[in-house]
């Protein structure tokens, strides 16, 4: 019997996130990252609560891009080695809808993690509470972007040498709008102004990479198996 | 209609054939509008009453803006052309359009910091029209390197034309995205060309050297695009027929 498309994303996106959790320290590791670097910051710059509340937004915003993109090269990684990337491909499942399912997986594993540990550092750097959930909400969205768009160079850099440096130069430049409107939005809600505008901007561009980003993983990923 | 034009287009020994008869009705052209227009624009047009002979740069400095982000939307749709109907000369003009694409907005950065020293008093200012220009390059800088680093030039030709599709979508968003930061975070820049106010004078040395850039990076190309035929052809039998005639 042919499997359905949604039973095959199911399916992927339920295997995947099982063997990201037998891999723990793959969860782990993005998480410890991001705390480290936060921890930087007081100690480069100063303790004082004030000071690192007037760039907190800039600094878990920058922290959780460079952190989310640790794990962006095992994406396909394994897939590739063992085959299982071939049979993807051989399956007659869209390609496009495997690759979102994947993605999705790798944002729960790797991308929610950070969301929820966000408002933890933040408080070290002297956030308000009542920025926690635009902090949150932004970072969600944000680590959701640098998914989609780092799927499609973990699918362009797939079994290449240094690839995973080679990565960053390809998704950091196509994720600074993100960051200009995510880290906005934080500044934003930590002076108590309404954060709605640049929120729903970043909606907008989570919505369009969501989008587009499947359609070019599939065209990187059969180009990459030719 | 009939394509048979177009067809022939994508055969290599044609374009190597055609390139290597344009080369010089582009080039030539491109020195002596160059010469006219720097002419033009460092003696005949009048210093600006505000900005001296600073503002002489712009001759320069807007002209390799322009191109730069020319030459990445003439690589996207070459790329484009490549990976929609598998037209390996298209992939070789992408390939040989990044790198000058690259150096455009090199020049457009330098030049722009050198006005900057007079103009702001500093090197650098996070203005919106320099910061989109620096992650231009960045873009290039990505497509040059993801090329280097596949070694099949097939896969090469195909991964960085879907990155090359990638990057002009995000341009505009991260054009905008980079207006509307810089709005916020600090005023009018001092000083900007007043939009409609420049003299003719001032205006045809400039149109002239679009003009002349424009064609200056047609010829370019086209020996650029040449040599990666001759690359890429290098086992063909036209090619050996063709460099012992």
């Amino acid at each position: 019997m042919q499997t359905s498309i949604t039973q095959a994303m199911a399916l992927i996106y339920r295997g995947d996130l099982i063997l990201a959790f037998r891999r723990w320290e793959q969860i782990a590791q993005p998480v410890v990252f991001l705390a480290m670097v936060t921890t930087l910051v007081p100690l480069a710059l100063s303790p004082e609560l004030g000071e690192l509340r007037e760039i907190a937004g800039g600094v878990l915003w920058i922290a959780a891009l460079l952190a989310a993109l640790l794990g962006l090269e095992f994406l396909y990684r394994t897939d590739h080695a063992d085959g299982t990337l071939e049979q993807m491909l051989l399956s007659g499942q869209p390609l496009a809808l495997i690759a979102l399912a994947k993605t999705a997986a790798h944002w729960t594993a790797s991308g929610l993690p950070l969301v929820l540990v966000s408002p933890l550092l933040a408080v070290g750097l002297g956030v308000p509470a009542n920025a926690l959930v635009v902090l949150m909400t932004s970072l969600a969205l944000g680590t959701g972007i640098l998914s989609s768009l780092g799927a499609v160079g973990a699918a362009l850099t797939l079994g290449l040498r240094r690839g995973s440096v080679l990565l960053s130069l390809l998704v950091l430049p196509l994720a600074m709008p993100a960051l200009i409107f995510g880290a906005r939005a934080v500044d934003m809600a930590i002076h108590g102004e309404v954060a709605r505008g640049p929120l729903l901007l970043l909606g907008a561009m989570f919505v369009l990479s969501l989008t587009l980003s499947p359609l070019a993983v599939a065209a990187s990923l059969k180009i990459s198996q030719e | 209609m009939n394509w048979t034009w177009f067809h022939k287009l994508a055969s290599p020994p044609h374009f190597y054939r055609l390139a290597g008869r344009i080369t010089p009705w582009l080039g030539w052209p491109a020195f002596l509008l160059i010469v006219v227009g720097l002419y033009g624009g460092l003696v005949l047009a009048p210093p600006d009453y505000q900005q001296g002979d600073a503002f002489r740069i712009v001759y320069v400095h807007a002209p390799s803006a322009w191109m730069s982000m020319f030459i990445y939307g003439t690589m996207a749709i070459a790329a484009a052309i490549g990976l929609i109907w598998r037209i390996k000369l298209a992939h070789a003009v992408a390939a040989a359009a990044a790198p000058v694409g690259a150096w455009f907005t090199f020049v457009a950065l330098v030049t722009g910091s050198l006005w900057g020293r007079p103009m702001w008093g500093t090197w650098w200012q996070w203005d919106a029209r320099l910061t989109s220009e620096l992650i231009l390059l960045f873009l290039y800088l990505g497509f040059i390197a993801l090329r280097a680093s596949i070694d099949d030039r097939e896969r090469a030709d195909r991964a960085s034309a879907v990155l090359a599709l990638v990057g002009v979508i995000n341009l505009p968003i991260i054009h905008y995205s980079v207006y509307w930061w810089n709005t916020l975070h600090q005023g009018a820049t001092i000083t900007k060309f007043g939009k409609p106010s420049i003299t003719f004078e001032m205006l045809w040395p400039l149109l002239v050297m679009f003009v002349a850039f424009k064609l200056f990076f047609g010829a370019i190309l086209m020996v650029r695009v040449r040599g990666e035929v001759l690359k890429r052809e290098r086992d063909a039998s036209w090619l050996r027929e063709e460099l012992t005639r």
